[in-house]
């Protein structure tokens, strides 16, 4: 018997890994969000690991050069499946209908040719700095969101239910207390059990006992609560995990600010076009994004979700109809907080002489500065600390305001 | 001969995967000689190979996918001639439920009913996996199916890839990591990357170089995926010297490097061959050497002074210390098993043995916890539990983020107690032990098991909380969640 609940029960979660959702949040409400203007901001930052083809997302159909390049993958404004039309130049994945919405409702918003500092194609390395916000790779002890939380004002514990995914994404990482939550309902140990363990640790190992008191604390709030892993595929991962994030960020006493990650963007064959398996994973996130919508109800109001990966993919396709590791790529932000109906680019262009290294989307915004840009215009950080404490070193990259209505 | 059972944890723990319970004596025999407990292993390499009954080579596996795959399709369109026929004979039969006709509107996929019978692709990776379990079950320390897992895990591959790479896995670990875990780092190398396992999960099966025959037919090319992450992960390390261009030139130089397909047309279905007709011509440039066409020797020999570069000797060292005794590797130690490396041509079992003869990996404090895989088996081995099934180890396995032969990435799965020492994880790691002290707690005595596993090196507050438990079950959980069990 007990084996049946473990099976079905461990099949969903195995199912939630191999989807490669995470969800992590911040333990405390920021002091401001209950201030008297009533305006109580939320940010949503979604890691996609693997690289993001930018240019087959948000396609420049406009540029002479891109169909040639991009080959077989390339997005086309007619066809079968046509792309959808951002402006004149730019196109969006038709894979990705609600943020084709928000886009028109002025909710949402593409930056494009954007690129962390990081200069090289080790994912790892590159998703380390992205995260971290270093300008280098090796510093992995804490992530620029953990360290935006810090220089907020603290306030109350939150004490309803968090969030899913079995480790912390490294961008939620460091010492401002973080939440994460796995929807498991296994038969779990007794409460006696664990607080003799919990007595055990204190005296003999006090890193495990800070960590099992916080996996007690989190399973206690997440009890009772509905959002168990269904089984499905990548895609249905991907809006359950937005479901539960937003479910729980709606609540009042909610994290305000959360970290989720997708894998699965590392398109080196057969990455597909207009369909095939770039597609099927973007409307995966498309799907997590009208769960944000939907879940967050009135909250959606004051929200941010921005959305990066660590580097774009070369902008000549490789020889297995799919892309290898490249730089220049997208962020997207939705939300209706932001300022949206368009897409920042100060287009490099896709001549060979313009490419980095001869290869790539040559990267002409950093993406500090979008971040610096939301962090500031959502929550007030100053110049100075996003300058030094967010983003260390990074004072050459000035925030891009006005991306915040 | 004085006894000293702290060294014989670090030997039992830090080097292999735990004290067996039963008459093992492992604890007491440990600690009489702990290094030569160790390296008693080493002397038998023949002990690192595995055969079971039933376990196949690749091609043998790689048909059997194939014939599988043949079989469904024949089936799916026999069911849809069927199905036609049936519509034809019928076409206003309203009566017919009409979910039974849309199997796929309400069953989420991964759903399958435990009733339905395995096929060969899920019996094979449960067999490999049992055959891994009981060795590391039966196995006297434990040290070289560490080496195993750690070599496993560097050169990994990813079963969530696909049908083929899943059915591989055990058997990529049998042929390519485990004849050379106590031999040399470059025939390892050159195993790992002309297996099929690798060449499909890093997609270099379909890499063509672009003037080859086949590329110019074919109007494809180049993949780099593989080329690149044998620099990066595999030998130099990220940062160990390598360009944007040498990836490329890598991956020309290993073009051709496929294995056989269904049709048999290159070699016997599904075995590593060399196909020229996909390689590159001419000469390539690789990190400042110029390797000279030569067809698959060309890459041969690219591989062979990969293994051979400082940087990969500096690389591995680093991660082995890592591995085996702290997230932060004494300096000194790695220096000296760099230097081992070197000298040696990268002979591992050198590699290995000069681990266990220095100081620090007896003298750091067992602070890294256990990989959740080290975990299952270290409580398998102590309650003497030999598994017949390898069903709740792989479901441990997935619940605690380690799923097997299954890491999210192809840099393997991490190594640190950041990853494994997490609130969540040690949560789910407690309500496992819980679970395994409700099955077995009643037939078994504790503090026994404690005698097996620590005996006086268990810290009094360990051995009080065990005592006090309000049960046998309750008081297996508590020893199996124990510092003394879940560091190493």
């Amino acid at each position: 018997m007990i084996d049946c609940v473990e099976n079905r029960l461990l099949t969903s979660r195995r199912g939630l890994l191999l989807g490669g959702a995470s969800f992590a949040a911040w333990a405390y409400l920021p002091k401001f969000a209950r201030a008297a203007d009533g305006r109580d901001p939320r940010l949503i930052v979604v890691i996609l690991r693997g690289a993001l083809d930018g240019l087959s997302t948000v396609a420049p159909i406009g540029d002479p050069d891109y169909a040639g390049l991009h080959g077989s993958i390339a997005l086309a404004a007619d066809g079968a499946h046509p792309a959808i039309m951002l402006d004149s130049f730019f196109a969006l994945h038709p894979a990705m209908p609600e943020f084709a919405r928000m886009y028109r409702d002025r909710h949402a918003a593409v930056i494009h040719a954007v690129a962390t500092p990081y200069r090289d194609r080790s994912h790892f390395d590159g998703q380390d700095v992205l995260e971290s916000g270093y300008a280098g790779p090796g510093r992995v002890q804490s992530g620029w969101l953990n360290r935006a939380l810090e220089a907020l004002p603290r306030g109350e514990r939150v004490s309803s239910g968090l969030a899913v995914g079995p480790t912390t994404p490294l961008v939620l990482r460091g010492s401002a207390p973080t939440v994460g939550w796995a929807p498991v309902a296994l038969p779990q140990a007794d409460d006696d059990t664990a607080m003799r363990l919990a007595e055990l640790y204190r005296h003999r190992d006090p890193a495990l006992a800070t960590a099992l008191s916080q996996g007690l604390q989190l399973d206690k709030a997440a009890a009772g609560d509905d959002m168990k892993a269904k089984r499905g595929n990548a895609v249905a991962q991907m809006r359950q995990a937005g479901r539960g994030a937003a479910k729980l960020m709606a609540a009042d006493d909610g994290p305000r600010i959360a970290a989720l990650a997708f894998d699965g963007w590392d398109t080196h064959a057969n990455e597909g076009g207009p369909v095939g398996r770039l597609a099927f994973l973007l409307g995966g996130l498309d799907g997590a994004l009208a769960e944000f919508e939907t879940g967050l109800g009135d909250r959606w109001r004051y929200t941010v979700v921005v959305i990066a990966t660590e580097f774009g993919r070369t902008v000549r396709i490789n020889g297995t109809d799919g892309t290898d590791h490249g730089t220049g790529t997208i962020a997207l932000l939705a939300g209706g907080a932001v300022k949206g109906g368009r897409v920042i680019a100060d287009w490099p262009g896709l001549k060979l002489a313009n490419l980095h290294d001869a290869r790539d989307l040559k990267p002409t915004t950093d993406l500090r500065s979008v971040i610096k840009g939301v962090l500031q215009d959502q929550f007030g950080l100053s110049d100075r600390v996003l300058a030094e404490t967010v983003f260390p070193d990074s004072a050459g990259a000035r925030p891009l305001n006005g991306l915040v209505a | 001969m004085a006894r000293d059972t702290q060294a014989a944890l670090v030997a039992l723990n830090r080097f292999g995967f735990g004290a067996r319970g039963g008459a093992s004596g492992d604890l007491i025999n440990a600690s009489s000689d702990p290094r030569g407990f160790v390296k008693a292993e080493l002397a038998r390499p023949n002990g690192v190979l595995l055969e079971a009954p039933g376990l196949q080579s690749t091609p043998q596996l790689g048909q059997a996918v194939f014939a599988y795959q043949d079989q469904v399709k024949q089936a799916r369109e026999a069911a849809k001639e069927i199905a036609s026929e049936m519509a034809e004979a019928k076409p206003a039969d309203k009566t017919a439920r009409p979910d039974a006709m849309q199997p796929n509107a309400a069953t989420p996929p991964a759903a399958k009913p435990s009733g339905q019978p395995l096929n060969v692709i899920q019996k094979t990776f449960r067999a490999e996996a049992l055959a891994r379990l009981q060795r590391a079950t039966l196995t006297e320390c434990g040290f070289t199916e560490r080496l195993v897992a750690f070599w496993s895990n560097h050169f990994c591959i990813s079963a969530g890839k696909g049908e083929l790479v899943r059915i591989w896995a055990g058997a990529f670990e049998r042929e390519a990591i485990r004849p050379h875990v106590l031999g040399r780092f470059a025939d390892m190398l050159k195993a790992v990357e002309q297996h099929p396992a690798m060449l499909f999960f890093l997609d270099n099966q379909q890499s063509l170089g672009p003037d080859s025959r086949a590329g110019q037919n074919r109007k494809r090319g180049l993949n780099e995926n593989l080329a690149r992450e044998i620099m990066e992960l595999h030998t130099l390390g990220v940062g160990g010297g390598y360009t944007q261009g040498d990836v490329t030139s890598l991956a020309r130089i290993i073009t051709g490097w496929t294995f056989a397909g269904r049709k048999g047309q290159l070699g016997p279905p599904g075995s590593f061959v060399f196909n020229v007709n996909a390689h590159q011509p001419g000469p390539q440039a690789l990190l400042g050497k110029t390797y000279e066409a030569a067809g698959l020797a060309q890459g041969e020999a690219a591989l062979a002074d990969l293994a051979r570069h400082p940087s990969t000797a500096n690389f591995i060292a680093a991660k082995f210390v890592r591995h085996f005794v702290a997230d932060d590797p004494p300096p000194a130690l790695v220096v000296r098993l760099r230097d081992a490396f070197v000298k040696t041509d990268g002979d591992l079992k050198v590699m290995a043995t000069t681990l266990v003869d220095s100081d620090e990996a007896w003298k750091a404090p067992l602070t890294k916890m256990r990989s959740p895989y080290d975990f299952l088996v270290a409580s398998g081995r102590l309650l003497a539990r030999v598994p017949e099934d390898p069903s709740r180890y792989l479901n441990g396995l997935n619940l605690l983020g380690q799923p097997l032969w299954s890491p999210p990435g192809p840099n393997g799965f991490p190594d640190t107690n950041a990853a494994w020492a997490a609130p969540e994880g040690i949560k789910l790691r407690l309500d496992i032990a819980a679970q395994i002290g409700a099955r077995l707690g009643n037939n078994i005595d504790p503090l026994d098991l404690l005698e097996f596993a620590a005996a006086d090196a268990a810290s009094i507050e360990t051995r009080k909380t065990i005592e006090r438990a309000e049960s046998r079950q309750q008081a297996l959980a508590l020893l199996l969640m124990s510092p003394e069990m879940q560091r190493r």
